[in-house]
């Protein structure tokens, strides 16, 4: 057997910029590296010396395309710290404000990112020559998404509104009434879209993976429960330390996610729906019926089938919040800040994202450590290339290197988001 | 009349969120008719196809932290006709411009545990520091109705139109009440550049300055507003500080405070 090198400089429809570097040898052994060459922006070092009311506003922009994410696990981090509780009508609107990142991000993966490598087309807008309604469609649904965020948070990209304790100004019924409808539409839409996506064709490749999730008595959760496994973890969020970890691997120096004493782990979409399928709506349930999706799957190209099934729950909760909204009377609940620590993890569009603050008497941070989920999942997307490509070796190239690039969008990495902590450095091989 | 070639659009990405180019996927109703009016020859984040250049419009994203980016840049500049900057990373080094006030060494070390393998200049910059640039489009992140102006006002020969004025405009024009009088709020708006519709201030807070200095700000006057409603000068060190850090008047200002 001849050794061969699959080689991609510059990886298409992620987020951020990664590249790809598979070695065959001779001897058919297969090495992979999923490289990440996007300059490092130092987030956790300049957060220091900033204001806690600050750091939302500062870690958006960690990511652009998940900003409220990190809003969202701030908050919660810095709220803990502080030993408050934001509850009743705050609550339900952040969680509203996740459900309209989780659409948004979503429809923008699965149908511009993803889908494009099912049917062998560059892009969307390839897509978009054969099946403009279904384009336009899914525009629509992405649009659904985007308006609650620009409605409740502001603007879409780095919205404005969330604030330590709550929001700086609440929403008012007639503010989010007029979503009822086009939700409503957008989740019809969906649903409708499942039998085309389920009738792709998935490559067969499984794996035995450690997912976890978030999981919460009695929500699917965003921002709040346990962490669990399928494999017995059961943690608080404050114990997510203590089980897991950044390994600096020696090949790229990439810090590594890694589930102490287990190794590498699963965080995401199939993930979330393995671990709390029960707690989906029933409209959602029927959607992974009618996909084909049951808990337990562990196809990660099937990715794409719980993205989707989350976007018709994601619609159906927004729906659920704005009925029974009624304005609180205070838009957010006041923080003295004190000197503490607190954490906090929720759930962005690719998995589990965790954020440890500690704080000086005057609020101000003194120490900040930062999880993103692509960072988690990179071990297992490595490993998912070696086994994948083991057995095609004798694929044509060209054929074989589309497949991995595919499988990497499976995860749809954000490299924006894990850059901070990632090392940088191109191998050249030529 | 016909347009015999479609005018080939690229984009560009440096150290960034992502945030502003996806500005131009968050273009839902208007996407596909700029999809239809412009070639998209090389966009990684939306295609896997590349079309070689030259290109007519290229719109950079992120600003310049690694001397290949350095480069690169250069590159770029070659191949492109119009060369327009999108967002505060490509026109101010973005919020990771802050190391160009410490060493950027400790930002290496608080971060990193192997701090020798990190390649990183000392400053982050924008891409006017490094190539001419045709046009800027300021924000964090910038305005896709901008942006959209941006492409049009080139297809059709035109200069783009935005206003250099400051936020404060865009608030009387929307009769948002002034939360700096009415509130006592501390707000960026006088010094900022407009852009955003005055967001902030109508959600009841001040505004946080993404979208930089505008023209001729006076920043000192300001300054003694702020003061007069107690704000600290370390205060106004972090709120100049921020994802404009690194233009020039609000460097100028954080400076003045420092001490």
């Amino acid at each position: 057997m001849k050794g061969k090198v699959i080689k991609v400089d510059v990886l298409c429809r992620v987020e951020g910029e990664g590249a790809l570097l598979i070695k065959i040898s001779d001897d058919g052994k297969v090495d992979a590296k999923f490289r990440i060459y996007e300059p490092p922006r130092f987030f956790e070092a300049f957060l220091r010396g900033r204001s806690y009311a600050e750091v939302p506003d500062i870690t958006a922009r960690i990511c652009g395309i998940c900003p409220v994410a990190y809003q969202m696990s701030s908050v919660h981090a810095i709220e803990k710290a502080f030993g408050v509780k934001v509850d009743g009508q705050l609550r339900e609107l952040r969680r509203l404000l996740y459900c309209g990142e989780w659409i948004e991000s979503h429809v923008l993966h699965a149908f511009f990112l993803h889908l494009p490598d099912f049917l062998g087309l560059d892009d969307a807008f390839a897509v978009a020559r054969d099946h403009r309604q279904v384009v336009e469609e899914v525009l629509r649904v992405k649009k659904t998404g985007n308006d609650i965020v620009r409605i409740l948070g502001g603007r879409e990209i780095h919205p404005i509104n969330v604030k330590v304790g709550g929001f700086y100004r609440a929403p008012s019924k007639a503010d989010l009434r007029p979503l009822v409808d086009q939700l409503k539409w957008a989740r019809d839409s969906a649903v409708k879209a499942v039998p085309l996506l389920a009738g792709l064709p998935y490559p067969d490749f499984e794996s035995d993976y450690e997912f976890v999730a978030l999981r919460h008595p009695d929500e699917y959760p965003f921002s709040e429960g346990r962490l669990v496994s399928n494999k017995g973890l059961d943690i608080s969020i404050d114990e997510y330390e203590q089980h897991f970890a950044e390994e600096h691997v020696a090949h790229s120096t990439a810090l590594h996610g890694v589930h102490i004493g287990k190794g590498m782990y699963f965080v995401g979409p199939l993930a979330r729906f393995n671990l709390n399928a029960d707690l989906l709506t029933k409209t959602a349930r029927e959607a992974a019926k009618t996909a084909g999706l049951k808990p337990g799957c562990c196809n990660p190209f099937k990715s794409i089938l719980a993205r989707q099934v989350e976007t018709v729950y994601a619609c159906e909760e927004a729906i659920r919040i704005i009925e029974q909204y009624e304005p609180p009377e205070r838009s957010y609940v006041d923080v003295t800040p004190r000197e503490s620590m607190g954490c906090g993890c929720t759930e962005a569009p690719r998995g589990i994202l965790y954020h440890r603050y500690r704080f000086d008497s005057a609020g101000l941070v003194t120490d900040a450590k930062i999880t993103p989920p692509t960072a988690q999942n990179q071990p297992t997307i490595e490993d998912d290339l070696r086994r994948y490509v083991t057995p095609r070796i004798d694929m044509p190239l060209d054929e074989l290197t589309w497949q991995c690039e595919q499988a990497i969008r499976n995860y749809d990495p954000c490299i924006s988001c894990s850059t901070h902590f990632l090392k940088v450095r191109i191998e050249r091989t030529h | 009349m016909a347009h015999p070639v479609k005018p080939k659009l690229a984009v560009w990405k440096f150290a960034s969120c992502d945030g502003c180019q996806l500005s131009i996927l968050d273009c839902e109703n208007e996407l596909m008719a700029v999809a239809g009016a412009v070639e998209i020859a090389n966009f990684a984040e939306a295609t896997k196809a590349v079309v070689k250049g030259p290109y007519d419009i290229s719109l950079v994203e992120g600003s310049i932290t690694t001397e290949h980016d350095a480069e690169r840049i250069h590159k770029i500049r070659r191949v492109s006709k119009y060369l327009i900057t999108i967002g505060a990373c490509a026109t101010a080094g973005g919020i990771q411009a802050l190391r160009n006030f410490v060493d950027v060494k400790d930002y290496v070390r608080a971060v990193y545990a192997s701090p020798q393998y990190i390649e990183t200049l000392t400053k982050s910059t924008p891409i006017r520091d490094h190539v001419f640039v045709d046009f800027q489009l300021r924000g964090c992140p910038i305005s896709k109705y901008q942006l959209l102006e941006v492409i049009s006002a080139l297809l059709n020969n035109r200069k783009p139109v935005t206003p250099p004025h400051s936020v404060c405009m865009q608030c009387k024009a929307a009769g948002t009440v002034c939360v700096m009088v009415a509130q006592g709020q501390p707000c960026l708006g006088p010094v900022t550049q407009a852009g955003c519709d005055a967001l902030c201030p109508s959600y009841c807070r001040g505004c946080y300055g993404c979208f930089g200095p505008k023209e001729t700000p006076n920043t000192a006057a300001l300054t003694e507003a702020w003061k007069a409603l107690g704000a600290t000068d370390s205060e106004l060190v972090r709120a100049y500080r921020g994802f404009n850090a690194y233009a020039e008047a609000f460097r100028r200002e954080s400076e003045a405070h420092e001490r």
